[in-house]
């Protein structure tokens, strides 16, 4: 399997006044090239602390510990991201050039006092040696792509004339403009009313195919991982509990977190009748005591005892 | 753009008028007018004026007039450019006011540039460098700065220099200077004089405004488009001043309206203490004196310096934030 970004024993601390907080504990899992890649896990499991170290955006009092992340670019030499240096020049590349990312929150991740073309174009200029005038005529292209008409005057609008929907597709379009190539989508449909939800669910998918970039998708929507993602990382609590493809993951759980996250799925239930619960979130010993991954012939992983998994081969 | 400068523009009138009638009313509070004190002053010299004289000086100053009537030839004098006599210098008010209006000016106004030019690059040094040594040591400077008073640096300043260096820091000008026509050796002179009242009205407002900004900074530097840009591989240096610094400054401008009031009152009394040509000592005589038409029109010269100071303030704010143009 062609590989592009491998995560090893990733850890993540985080100070605060009670001492220090264990965001992740040993994360690792391979994301493959040319395909999505969905992480699934309730608030606060570490799902956004994993894409943030891969963009080296962890600020403090939040610190990587340990770990590696191996990228293997096509367009240029594989290093190891961990230990990039401050200063060093490929850490830049890589933010927006190699890897970008579209946030949550598309009401504030753009800068109210600028025009919608100047961040996108910057996000040009930051990386290739192009005119303003060809940046701003390649913004506007991409602003295009992802569904903004009448661009010539879009173009010139500030954030704040833009609704949620818009905005997100601005966001995209900042993320795409330099054709990375990995995207990291984080929960980008959360902060969304649902149908423009499935309108930019759709554009990532359609543009995830033109462009065949890898993309890394964070949400606890397991209906979106259903439809978008062709492997699953189920994370609880700062560790990674399962991953499979799809299929075997949502068809098939092995961890009983997942089962209990499938079990979670609203549905119609009879009048009267109490939704499920995962009732071990709260101190459930099954699945709150880590336990190493355990490889299966099939190729997927599972955080249980060895005994417990048939079939495990390593 | 152009309609929100307008109303602005427009806004003004009724506020002068209004700081004017206030102005007005408190010129006449205090017992006594100019008529009185110059009677005072005549008996004192053992002349004994007439009933004549008397009502003859009230009718030259309108005072005989109802106050309602005495306003309105005042205010309408000073809408035709005509401040009226100074009693006191026995000069018309608008040659004693140019004389002075310049070096209050240029003394506000550096103080202003001086406080921005050190406020800025220490207060964002400040946030991004949050809880190390510099921003202790700059956060001590800063509280000492805000908690001492100008005229106190002032003293401070010119006994020291008188002390320790022997030189006389009072005055804008040296001595051959002092009533010498306009030259370039004048200019020079005052460049190096004026320096230090400067330093000494701009201090206390530079260590407060670069509190301000490294708040303001704090606030913005973790914001959702910060991470967004840094995302996206913004540089680290413009990173900080593309996009928190340029939405920190937003508050750090609109202080330049409340800023100005309190500059022009330091100034006032840091010129008193250095002897400084400007209106601060002028309007303090006047107010003694209660010589009506100098404070008046000081007064209200004060007032429109610092309207015009936040009209200016607000339209910078226009031109640096959209979200206030389009409104």
């Amino acid at each position: 399997m062609d590989t592009v970004l491998k995560v090893r024993e990733l850890a993540v601390d985080f100070k605060t006044d009670i001492g220090l907080t264990h965001a992740l504990v040993d994360v690792g899992f391979d994301m493959p090239r040319g395909k999505v890649t969905a992480i699934v896990g309730e608030s606060g499991s570490g799902k956004s602390v994993t894409a943030n170290c891969i963009m080296r955006l962890v600020q403090p009092p939040g610190r990587i510990v340990g770990g590696r992340i191996d990228f293997a670019p096509e367009s240029m030499d594989p290093f190891e991201i961990v230990s990039l240096g401050k200063r060093d020049p490929r850490l830049q590349e890589l933010r927006g050039g190699l890897i970008s990312m579209v946030f949550q929150e598309p009401m504030t991740a753009l800068s109210p006092v600028y025009t919608v073309g100047n961040q996108v174009a910057e996000a040009i200029l930051c990386h290739r040696k192009v005119g303003r005038r060809q940046a701003w005529k390649e913004a506007a292209e991409m602003l295009e792509r992802v569904g903004i008409g009448d661009i010539d005057r879009r173009i010139k609008m500030y954030p704040f004339e833009f609704s949620g929907g818009m905005r997100q597709r601005v966001v995209i379009a900042m993320a795409l403009v330099c054709h990375p190539e990995v995207l990291i989508c984080d929960e980008p449909t959360t902060a969304l009313d649902v149908t423009v939800q499935a309108e930019i669910l759709t554009l990532i998918r359609n543009l995830q195919q033109e462009l065949n970039n890898s993309v890394l998708f964070i949400t606890h929507d397991i209906g979106v991982v259903a439809q978008l993602a062709d492997q699953v990382v189920v994370m609880y609590q700062g560790r990674v509990l399962e991953i499979g493809t799809v299929r075997q993951v949502l068809k098939d759980p092995m961890h009983p977190y997942t089962k209990g996250l499938l079990a979670a799925i609203p549905g119609l239930a009879p009048k009267g009748q109490p939704l499920a619960t995962i009732a071990s979130v709260v101190g459930d010993t099954d699945i709150a005591r880590p336990y190493p991954l355990v490889t299966l012939g099939d190729g997927r992983q599972v955080s249980l005892p060895r005994e417990q998994v048939p079939g495990a081969i390593v | 753009m152009r309609s929100y400068l307008i109303s602005r523009v427009l806004g003004m009138i009724p506020t002068l008028a209004i700081i004017s009638v206030i102005i007005f009313v408190v010129i006449q509070l205090p017992p006594g007018d100019i008529v009185t004190s110059t009677l005072d002053r005549l008996q004192a010299q053992g002349v004994d004026p007439t009933e004549e004289y008397v009502q003859n000086l009230r009718a030259q100053y309108n005072l005989d007039k109802p106050l309602v009537q005495q306003y309105f030839y005042w205010a309408g004098n000073l809408l035709t450019g005509d401040m009226g006599y100074s009693h006191l210098y026995s000069r018309p008010v608008n040659e004693l006011l140019w004389e002075r209006l310049g070096y209050t000016l240029s003394i506000t106004v550096s103080a202003l540039l001086f406080m921005w030019i050190v406020a800025l690059p220490l207060g964002i040094y400040s946030a991004i460098r949050q809880y190390s040594i510099g921003d202790y040591i700059m956060t001590s400077i800063a509280l000492v700065g805000v908690a001492t008073p100008p005229f106190m640096v002032a003293l401070i300043f010119m006994h020291v220099g008188f002390e320790w260096f022997g030189v006389s820091t009072g005055g804008l000008f040296s001595p051959e200077y002092e009533d010498a026509p306009w030259s370039w050796g004048r200019v020079v002179d005052l460049l190096s004089h004026i320096w230090l009242p400067m330093i000494i009205v701009g201090l206390g407002s530079a260590a407060f405004t670069m509190r301000i900004l490294r708040a303001n900074l704090l606030d913005e530097l973790n914001k959702p488009y910060v991470v967004t840009a840094r995302a996206k591989g913004v540089g680290p240096a413009k990173l900080i001043l593309k996009y928190p610094v340029r939405i920190a400054v937003n508050p750090f401008i609109s202080t330049i309206g409340f800023m100005l009031p309190a500059l022009i009152s330091g100034e006032a009394i840091v010129s008193l203490v250095m002897g400084l040509p400007t209106i601060g000592p002028l309007l303090l005589q006047a107010l003694l004196n209660q010589d009506m038409f100098l404070a008046g029109s000081l007064l209200m010269w004060l007032a429109i310096l610092t309207v015009v100071g936040i009209l200016l303030s607000d339209i910078l704010l226009a031109w640096l934030d959209p979200r206030i143009r389009y409104e």
